[in-house]
């Protein structure tokens, strides 16, 4: 029906039913369907990256909420740990971790003998099925009370990394061909045990609340002291970032007169936010430590670090909040007299608080994240076997923090230390996800539309 | 913690100072706070904030300075010769330093008493075995001149802290005695309180520029401590990277950059694409329901912190590609060596900026008015043709912007290829080969024990510096593209 | 309202172009349109007017389905164009606005030369099948906008440069030069200067000869400048619908009269 014959003029194509589509169209529509199709295409991409991203954390974490023990008896033999029977404790404390382990062992022997388990290896090779801590635990359990010396007490101990990973899955008889670490035979034991319901798998607070271990013992390492640290590097960049930001925004936006120096301000914090944060690492190392000498790997400096990455995040919210409150506010306080300064701190920043606290809680949230600057001022490499005890430690003394630990741990050539890096992760996004939720929900509340 | 005890002291000093400014004000007003000039408490504030802004503020220049002098001071102490021929006058002051913190420590402890400390001698008793029991690890025995000079250190500190004190105590005292003095029912107090708060906020807006002359002076002198050490026609114009501690290391830049570029290329080239059109449809096609699901999902991706991105190209992604292209692998080829490579940490840092490029985009595609797709559309275009010929050229400028931005992030992120692309640097075509870049070389060149007088160590400076101009040219080319942009639709 | 005898009447039956019944338009909750019956005739200029929010303009974006691209909005009744439904199922938009073409309130050259602008649409349509042709429906489309002699010598020009009446006669230009039937325009004039409306008048007189023109309108002395047939809308409801000079002489509805006489709008 189109007239496409070669004499037609040109520009003239009109006249077809508009019911039947010219082929024309129909190509046209299939490029439009494609052309829509990419669009779909790209955000299914995206939201599947999402999608893989969370289960892959939440498959590979969760095992660290879960841990391994084996309860044992071990009896407190007497002529083993105070010959003298003097219940001196100086004299307790001579004996070394080193001398618990033939408790252990024999604890190993009778334990396989009640419970009627048949095996070929010696009562060491049994012990070794246990977290190399097993002793100093025996250890400190003593020390605190030297009269427990001579009972007999029921125990719970980590089992080491290797039948920790057995029972979730992760070694299997395969996997140990070329592991020193456990054999075959110890897997069987193992077995044995957990069919005389002496190994058991529970959920394990420590990974929340315990403190990081030697590379030894992932069985006992822990989230808690890092925890420890991101808070006290959280409250300085509390502390410092939100007054000095929002007294910048207050300036920038409310005082500043329009000339070349503000100008250079408002440049400077919009390319300061887009500052790589390694280079903030930098600064950190070179001012902070290197010149003023603060303390390495002291949460202090890494709140300083990052109060310095937040601020202009903080700023460029806080002013658009402080944007956003109508000028009528302000003309209506200058009219009945007030300065303006009296306008601003008695009117404006009261009606722009709620902005100003979801931007800060957002920037809270980037910083708790961030890991690269870490790095450079000694927060990684480290390992953070004490909570600190009071404020002052808290701030000055080493510490590590979360995401930091998490990179510790990744650094560690060891699956056992993978499933913990993984649990950590799922720690850190719980307290992200509690903030931004938080920031979400302040939003929702108290947005005004004017 | 000297420092803390004597804020707490000032605080209280002007605590003390609000109230008596205050109740002078309404004493000399017979107690009728109308017949005073400014409300009582802007009294108050005006007499606590004269005893408290100047103390703090000397407070802070004199602990900036204080390190510095003191150092300038015990170096110069430091005979020429007492210096070993195999180390410089840095390493032997930082020895200094070490054993009189070591000092302070033992003292701190209690382990040793200021007599015991006088009477040490560097050859007769052990200090590295006494301070060892404190804590503090010294690296090797104390020579007399460092011990001579350590002592000298601490007196120096302890001298600078105590006048430090007295001299910050006396301004707040004074402070507070001479506008306690000036407090008057007539004194204009609020004024004088306005200019001084007005004066604090634009100190905390100046932070951002110290900030900035901060990170620029710290790496500018390290920098030019660097080229002092080594070649800068090597670092730039060199085509090794190959660190090492015999002292002849070749530390040039260039194969770190080409490994950051080819990881930011591909990072861009999973990024832009799928920004772009996630960033069309939501603007273009998607329904507001749609659009209010999609779009929040997808900015999760942005707040996920790099480390876990990291640890997703370290432990998921590169296994992944090694299961496909290494030895034994899907394909069966052997391309892939191990984990880390340019394509892995690509890819992934590629997931990161989706949301990136998508949210810059979406902003920038909603700032094209609505006309002129209302123009495209009756004139029979169809969407897809209205966002090709219409809506994507006239926000290209925008777009382009988005994408420098995108780029500068991809430059700068260090989690992510510390832990996805390998520690080689070398110049390859392989996206399958681990590469290395430059915020890989800064982290393994600053972590552990770092030698401010090496230039491997130095060397982290002159990369960082190079890094933060390079990003920032970007930046900077990019917000005002963005800008420029803007205006042209407002 | 002198002038109103300057505009020539068409008194010949001509063949009616669109034939719309029954019309409703809902956004949302809102009915924005109530029950419209109007016939558009080939070869005239028909005015839509009334006060603001009475739909003239929803009523207008119907005809070509522009409505379409507004989330929420749903189109009832029948709109036949030569006698087939532009609702039809089996109709495709893009074809339709080929066909119904459409000039908007205020003037949206994209961001591309003059040239290109104007060629966008042949284009898109494949009308042109080289580029000797396309220059020719360029100059045609220009000339017939009016606009050709002003621009020839700098086609390259970005569109955006010219002044506010030189861009909107560009943009009947580019609707113009995909041949539509029906030329749709919302406003055109409401952005312009007198000077520059005067241009645009003239310009739509002589494209009567050619297309079936429909144009809405605030001004009053606008629709009875240009067009031969009025409809007059009020609050949703096609309130009155006729010839120009009759409407405006004698209208039928007392509403129509209090509009015309200034006493709502």
């Amino acid at each position: 029906m189109t007239d496409l014959t070669p004499d037609a003029a040109p520009g003239r194509r009109h006249g077809g039913s508009l019911l039947t589509l010219d082929a024309r169209t129909r190509r046209r529509n299939r490029a439009e369907a494609r052309f829509r199709a990419y669009g779909i295409g790209a955000i299914l991409i995206g939201l599947l990256m999402l999608v893989v991203l969370v289960v892959t954390i939440v498959s590979r974490g969760t095992g660290a909420y879960t841990q391994t023990f084996v309860t044992l008896d071990v009896e407190l033999l007497e002529n083993k740990l105070d010959k003298k029977g003097t219940r001196d404790i100086e004299a307790i404390k001579k004996v070394s971790t080193f001398g618990y382990t033939p408790l252990i062992n024999a604890a190993f022997e009778t334990a396989a003998q009640k419970a009627g388990i048949e095996t070929a290896l010696k009562p060491k090779d049994q012990a070794a099925i246990l977290s190399k801590s097993a002793a100093a635990q025996l250890r400190d359990y003593v020390l605190a009370d030297p009269s427990r010396i001579g009972q007999t007490v029921s125990f719970r101990f980590l089992a080491n990394s290797r039948v920790d990973g057995y029972l979730k899955g992760r070694v299997t008889r395969e996997s140990i061909a070329n592991d020193k670490s456990i054999s075959a035979e110890q897997l069987d034991f193992v077995d044995q045990l957990i069919a005389a319901g002496m190994i058991r798998k529970t959920f394990n607070l420590d990974f929340i609340l315990g403190s990081d271990a030697s590379d030894q013992r992932p069985e006992a390492a822990g989230m808690g002291v890092s925890m420890v640290g991101s808070l006290f590097m959280m409250l300085v960049v509390l502390v410092l970032a939100l007054p000095i930001g929002v007294a910048a925004s207050i300036y920038l936006e409310e005082f500043a007169p329009k000339n070349w120096l503000t100008d250079v301000i408002e440049v400077n914090i919009s390319n300061l936010a887009a500052v790589p944060s390694i280079v903030f690492g930098i600064l950190g190392l070179a001012v902070f430590i290197n010149y003023m000498h603060l303390p390495m790997s002291a949460p202090l400096v890494g709140g300083l670090v990052l109060t310095l990455m937040t601020l202009p995040t903080i700023i460029i919210s806080t002013r658009a909040s402080l944007k956003s409150v109508p000028p009528s506010i302000r003309d209506a306080a200058l009219g009945v007299g007030a300065s303006k300064m009296q306008a601003v701190f008695h009117h404006v920043l009261p009606l722009a608080a709620p902005g100003i606290l979801t931007g800060t809680i957002i920037g809270l949230a980037q910083a708790l994240g961030e890991t690269a600057p870490l790095l450079l001022i000694g927060m990684v490499g480290f390992i953070a076997s004490n909570p600190p005890d009071g404020i002052a430690a808290g701030l000055l003394s080493p510490n590590s923090a979360m995401p930091a630990q998490i990179y510790e741990w990744a650094k560690r050539a060891d699956p056992a230390f993978y499933e913990r890096a993984w649990g950590g992760i799922i720690i850190l996004l719980v307290f992200l996800v509690t903030m931004n939720t938080l920031a979400v929900i302040l939003r929702r509340r108290f947005e005004r539309r004017w | 913690m000297p420092t803390l005890w004597l804020v707490l002291f000032l605080l209280l000093l002007s605590t003390l100072g609000f109230f008596a400014g205050r109740a002078r004000a309404l004493k000399s007003a017979g107690g009728d706070p109308r017949k005073l000039h400014s409300l009582p408490v802007y009294y108050g504030l005006n007499v606590a904030l004269s005893g408290l802004v100047p103390a703090l503020g000397v407070l802070a220049v004199w602990l900036l300075a204080q390190p510095m002098l003191i150092d300038t001071r015990v170096s110069s102490l430091l005979p020429e010769d007492s210096i070993p021929a195999d180390l410089t006058r840095d390493l032997v002051m930082s020895d200094v330093r070490r054993v009189a913190e070591g000092l302070d420590i033992a003292v701190g402890q209690g382990a040793l008493s200021e007599a015991e400390v006088g009477a040490l001698k560097a050859g007769s008793s052990d200090i590295r075995a006494r301070l060892g029991e404190v804590g503090v690890a010294l690296g090797s025995d104390v020579r007399p001149e460092v011990l001579a000079a350590a002592r000298s250190y601490r007196a120096l500190s302890h001298t600078g802290t105590l006048v430090m004190a007295a001299v910050v105590a006396g301004l707040s005292l004074a402070g507070l005695a001479w506008s306690y003095a000036r407090t008057h029912r007539d004194y204009r107090a609020r004024n004088v309180v306005e200019r001084g708060v007005l004066a604090l906020l634009i100190l905390a807006a100046s932070l951002a520029i110290l900030t900035t002359i901060g990170i620029v002076l710290s790496m500018l002198f390290e920098t030019a401590n660097f080229f002092g050490l080594h070649d800068w026609r090597d670092f730039f114009f060199g085509s090794t990277w190959a660190p090492n501690f015999r002292g002849d290391s070749e530390l040039s830049i260039l194969p770190l950059l080409w490994g950051t570029l080819y990881i930011s290329l591909i990072a861009l080239l999973v990024s832009v694409p799928i920004g772009l059109f996630a960033a069309i449809y939501l603007s273009e096609y998607a329904g507001k329901a749609t659009r209010s699901f999609a779009k929040p999902l997808l900015e999760i991706l942005a707040g996920i912190p790099t480390i876990v991105y990291g640890l997703f190209a370290l432990l998921t992604v590169g296994p992944m590609l090694a299961d496909i292209f290494g030895k034994g692998g899907a394909l069966g080829v052997d391309w892939m060596a191990g984990a880390t490579s340019v394509l892995t940490a690509g890819v992934v840092m590629g997931i990161m900026l989706i949301p990136f490029v998508s949210s810059l985009s979406d902003d920038i595609i909603n700032a094209v008015p609505q006309s002129m797709r209302d123009g495209s559309l009756g004139l029979g275009a169809t969407r897809s043709e209205t966002v090709r010929s219409v809506v994507l050229p006239a926000a290209l400028p925008g777009i382009v912007g988005a994408v420098l931005l995108a780029a500068s992030r991809a430059i700068g992120e260090t989690m992510i290829v510390v832990m996805g692309a390998g520690a080689i640097a070398k110049f390859s075509l392989n996206p399958l080969e681990s590469m290395t870049t430059i915020t890989t070389r800064i982290v393994s060149q600053l972590t552990g024990d770092t030698d401010f007088a090496s230039p491997e160590t130095l060397v982290a400076f002159a990369l960082g510096l190079t890094l933060f101009v390079l990003t920032l040219g970007l930046n900077v080319l990019a917000l005002y593209i963005v800008r420029k942009y803007r205006e042209q639709y407002e | 309202m002198n002038d109103m005898s300057r505009v020539e009447r068409a008194v010949e039956i001509k063949q009616t172009k669109m034939e719309c019944r029954d019309c409703h338009v809902y956004y949302g909750d809102t009915h924005a349109i109530k029950n419209v019956n109007v016939d558009i005739e080939d070869k005239t200029v028909t005015a839509f007017i009334g006060p603001s929010g009475c739909g003239k303009s929803t009523f207008l974006r119907c005809l070509n389905r522009m409505n379409d691209t507004i989330a929420g909005a749903r189109v009832e009744g029948s709109f036949m164009l030569d006698g087939e439904d532009i609702y039809d199922k089996r109709v495709d938009p893009v074809q339709l606005r080929a066909k119904v073409g459409m000039v908007f309130q205020k003037p949206n050259p994209f961001p591309k030369s003059i040239y290109d602008n104007v060629a966008y649409g042949p284009r898109i349509h494949g009308l042109a099948r080289n580029r000797a042709e396309m220059d020719e429906i360029v100059e045609k489309a220009l000339r017939r906008g009016a606009i050709w002699d002003e621009v020839k010598d700098r086609l390259d020009a970005p569109g955006t440069g010219l002044s506010g009446g030189q861009q909107q006669r560009l943009c009947i230009a580019r609707a113009i030069a995909t041949e539509p039937e029906v030329l749709l325009m919302d406003e055109p004039c409401s952005a312009l200067d007198p000077i520059a409306t005067a241009q645009v008048e003239e310009l739509i007189d002589e494209l009567r000869q050619n297309y079936s023109v429909v144009i809405v309108t605030h001004s009053m002395q606008q629709a009875a400048r240009v067009s031969q047939k009025t409809a007059f809308f009020h609050l949703g409801q096609l309130v009155e619908f006729g010839e120009t000079g009759q409407i405006f002489t004698n209208p039928e509805d007392p509403r129509t009269e209090s509009y015309i006489t200034g006493r709502i709008g």
